[in-house]
């Protein structure tokens, strides 16, 4: 086999598996009836065409890239995250609790402590399925669903009863948020609403990319995940980096909850979480799991968030259509890593390949 | 004493959703397939369920054989997502897994999707009124718990022993559980694994499509984003509860739904607590239960989650 089949094999698999995406997500588009053309253009061209796009989409890529590292860390130790979700929320009451108990603490002490609020409820909302499947084995993809929706129940109650604005209260209107912050907890903005939390965020991939391969805790963290006997041959305490593994997935949303508040919103409000916790699965597989391919995939992932909210005006197409393409990218990537390794496969398709090039040259 | 029978006749017709799933999840698990994008599937068996009387009816009462109609196409589109589910966990062999989130999150998109395309807004529809069985249903209390609710509701128990006879009694049964502990012997005997993992999954993703329709056609009357709520992955955990058998599957399908139900009587009870909280619980008990119950499975089907490839030795 040569060097330069096999990397044509691989580019192959992987346009096969684009188009398999596209082709797949256009038939949904033909049921409705849609220009399938216009919508793939509303959805990926049109945000980069204008400033003001174009900040929005970078607003939905910093807690899509943070919490996809977070995702990344714990895929990484062999434990599959999907209470992002949750554990956002839970980061959010973190944040808003402090930020509404201290409001007239000084900013640079304030700021820094409310966002280690979030990081710690996240943490710990982490720590729940971790140490279930650490110590009892339970499925962490079961549980955390479940804890996505017992924190969505809490996060509602929260903002409809403790936290309600006292200004809702008394006008009887009940919209369930929050008070406006402090100033004091605020991010700044650059332009538009994209926010300093950027730098947050990309400091945290170069972070995150440190830990997982420059240090001897990221090493048997990735080793519980890879090869968990081996591993636990090797003195790895296996359940301890499994659980410790959740509860750093669960701080990284937590902050982008905190983050998402400071910068973005300024209260606590409904709909913060904006399946950000689900959308940063795919994120995180689509980066390969590494730091340096979640951030141009987080960017990716907000274009398409964003550009589908664009698309019921333009094309009429309804916005739900990024879950259906989210999906489809997720059974892709998984399908075409499968395919990528299976060795044998690829050693057909060399046999094929050689086979046919071969009767061409005796034909010649 | 009223307020007690009211729970218990709305927790049998709550439990039919979770009980149709967890069998058909059962059937998969037995196979050896963890699916879970039964969730997903439970979303399009809703929306299909509910799209046929709607558009006939327009919202407005329909012949009930329209209501049937929806609830086969939804098993038929359910059985076609379990054969989708199958290509890339059986014939890819992708991890079983995140493949499950990823067919769930394309269910609940694409549904989503459909929904707001071809119905709109929220819209109601009359749905399938329920037949009482004549006597039965007039002996007091447990007629009124057991035998006044819709045709599906009958139907659904009465599967619960048939899923056992096909899975216990029946040579494709002992396909599936062979298929299940050990592919390799099954295999060495000439029982082609990949092809009872499809046909499990199909049964299972019918299942999970009527599951989805009934709640959108019997029970709840209406579909919406969120019309499952997380229904198809209680389902899978019901699977763990009842230790891959139909009757303690059952059981636990009628616990679960009784702790759902609580959240409609609350204020017949008279207990001061935020709903959100009642909300709640059922998510809570399915943790507590996966807690006590996820350790050591010794009936769980050995090659759970395990692709199956014939050409490696493992």
């Amino acid at each position: 086999m040569t060097r330069n089949f096999k990397i044509a094999y691989k580019i192959v698999i992987i346009l096969l598996a684009i188009l398999a995406t596209v082709l797949l997500s256009s038939a949904i588009l033909l049921i409705l009836g849609a220009d399938i053309w216009r919508t793939f253009y509303t959805i990926v061209i049109t945000p980069l065409t204008r400033v003001g796009h174009l900040t929005e989409v970078f607003v939905r890529a910093v807690p899509l890239c943070i919490i996809a590292l977070g995702v990344a860390v714990a895929y990484r130790s062999g434990i599959v995250n999907i209470g992002a979700e949750g554990q956002m929320a839970m980061g959010i009451l973190g944040f808003t609790s402090v930020a509404l108990a201290l409001p007239d603490l000084p900013k640079p002490i304030l700021l820094p402590f409310a966002l280690l609020a979030g990081v710690v409820t996240g943490g710990l909302w982490g720590f729940i399925p971790g140490i279930l499947k650490a110590k009892l084995q339970v499925s962490e993809l079961l549980s955390t669903v479940m804890l996505n929706y017992i924190a969505a129940q809490f996060y509602s109650f929260c903002l409809r009863v403790p936290m309600l604005d006292p200004v809702e209260a008394l006008s009887g209107a009940g919209t369930p948020q929050s008070a406006r912050l402090s100033a004091n907890v605020e991010i700044g903005r650059i332009t538009g609403r994209l926010h300093y939390g950027i730098f947050i965020a990309i400091v945290l991939a170069v972070l995150v990319y440190f830990f997982l391969w420059k240090t001897s805790f990221g090493y048997k963290m990735r080793a519980s995940g890879s090869e968990r006997r081996a591993a636990r041959y090797g003195g790895i305490s296996v359940p301890q980096y499994i659980t410790l593994a959740m509860v750093i997935s669960g701080a990284f949303a937590g902050l982008a909850g905190g983050i998402e508040i400071a910068a973005v919103h300024r209260r606590a409000i409904e709909g913060v979480t904006n399946n950000y916790g689900f959308s940063a699965v795919v994120v995180a597989l689509f980066g390969m799991l590494h730091p340096f391919g979640i951030i141009p995939a987080s960017f990716f992932f907000a274009l398409l968030i964003y550009g589908s909210t664009l698309t019921p005006r333009a094309v009429g197409v309804p916005a739900n259509i990024v879950d259906v393409m989210q999906g489809l990218i997720i059974i892709v990537i998984v399908t075409a890593q499968m395919v990528l390794q299976n060795s044998y496969l690829e050693d057909k398709v060399w046999h094929w390949y050689s086979q046919k090039r071969g009767l061409k040259e005796e034909t010649k | 004493m009223n307020i007690i029978i009211n729970i218990l006749a709305m927790t049998v017709p709550f439990s039919v959703a979770l009980l149709l799933a967890s069998i058909g999840e059962m059937f998969n698990q037995r196979s050896g397939v963890f699916n879970l994008g039964c969730e997903g599937i439970m979303a399009m068996g809703a929306f299909i369920g509910m799209l046929i009387p709607f558009s006939i009816g327009g919202g407005g009462a329909v012949a009930a054989g329209w209501n049937y109609l929806g609830l086969l196409l939804a098993a038929v589109i359910g059985a076609l997502m379990g054969l989708f589910f199958g290509l890339i966990v059986v014939t890819f062999r992708a991890p079983q897994g995140i493949a499950g989130i990823g067919l769930q999150m394309f269910g609940v998109g694409t549904a989503g999707t459909l929904f707001r395309h071809f119905v709109g807004g929220t819209q109601s529809i009359p749905g399938l009124s329920s037949n009482p069985i004549p006597l039965l249903s007039d002996i007091p209390v447990i007629g009124e718990i057991l035998f006044s609710h819709n045709i599906v509701v009958y139907l659904a128990f009465l599967f619960v022993p048939v899923a056992w006879y096909i899975l216990m009694k029946t040579s494709w049964g002992l396909e599936v559980r062979a298929v299940g502990t050990y592919p390799r012997a099954a295999d060495s005997m000439g029982i082609n694994v990949n092809r009872i993992r499809y046909e499990a999954l199909a049964l299972g993703g019918a299942l999970a499509g009527l599951a989805g329709a009934y709640l959108s056609v019997c029970q709840i009357k209406m579909f919406s984003d969120d019309l499952i709520a997380g229904r198809g992955f209680i389902a899978v955990a019901l699977v763990y509860f009842g230790h891959w058998k139909p009757v303690r599957i059952m059981l636990g399908a009628l616990l679960f739904s009784f702790t759902q139900t609580i959240q409609y009587n609350v204020q017949g009870l008279g207990i001061n607590i935020p709903y959100e909280f009642f909300v709640m619980l059922p998510y809570v008990v399915v943790i507590v239960v996966l807690a006590f119950t996820s350790r050591n499975q010794t009936t769980s089907p050995a090659a759970l989650g395990k692709p199956f490839n014939r050409e490696i030795r493992t």
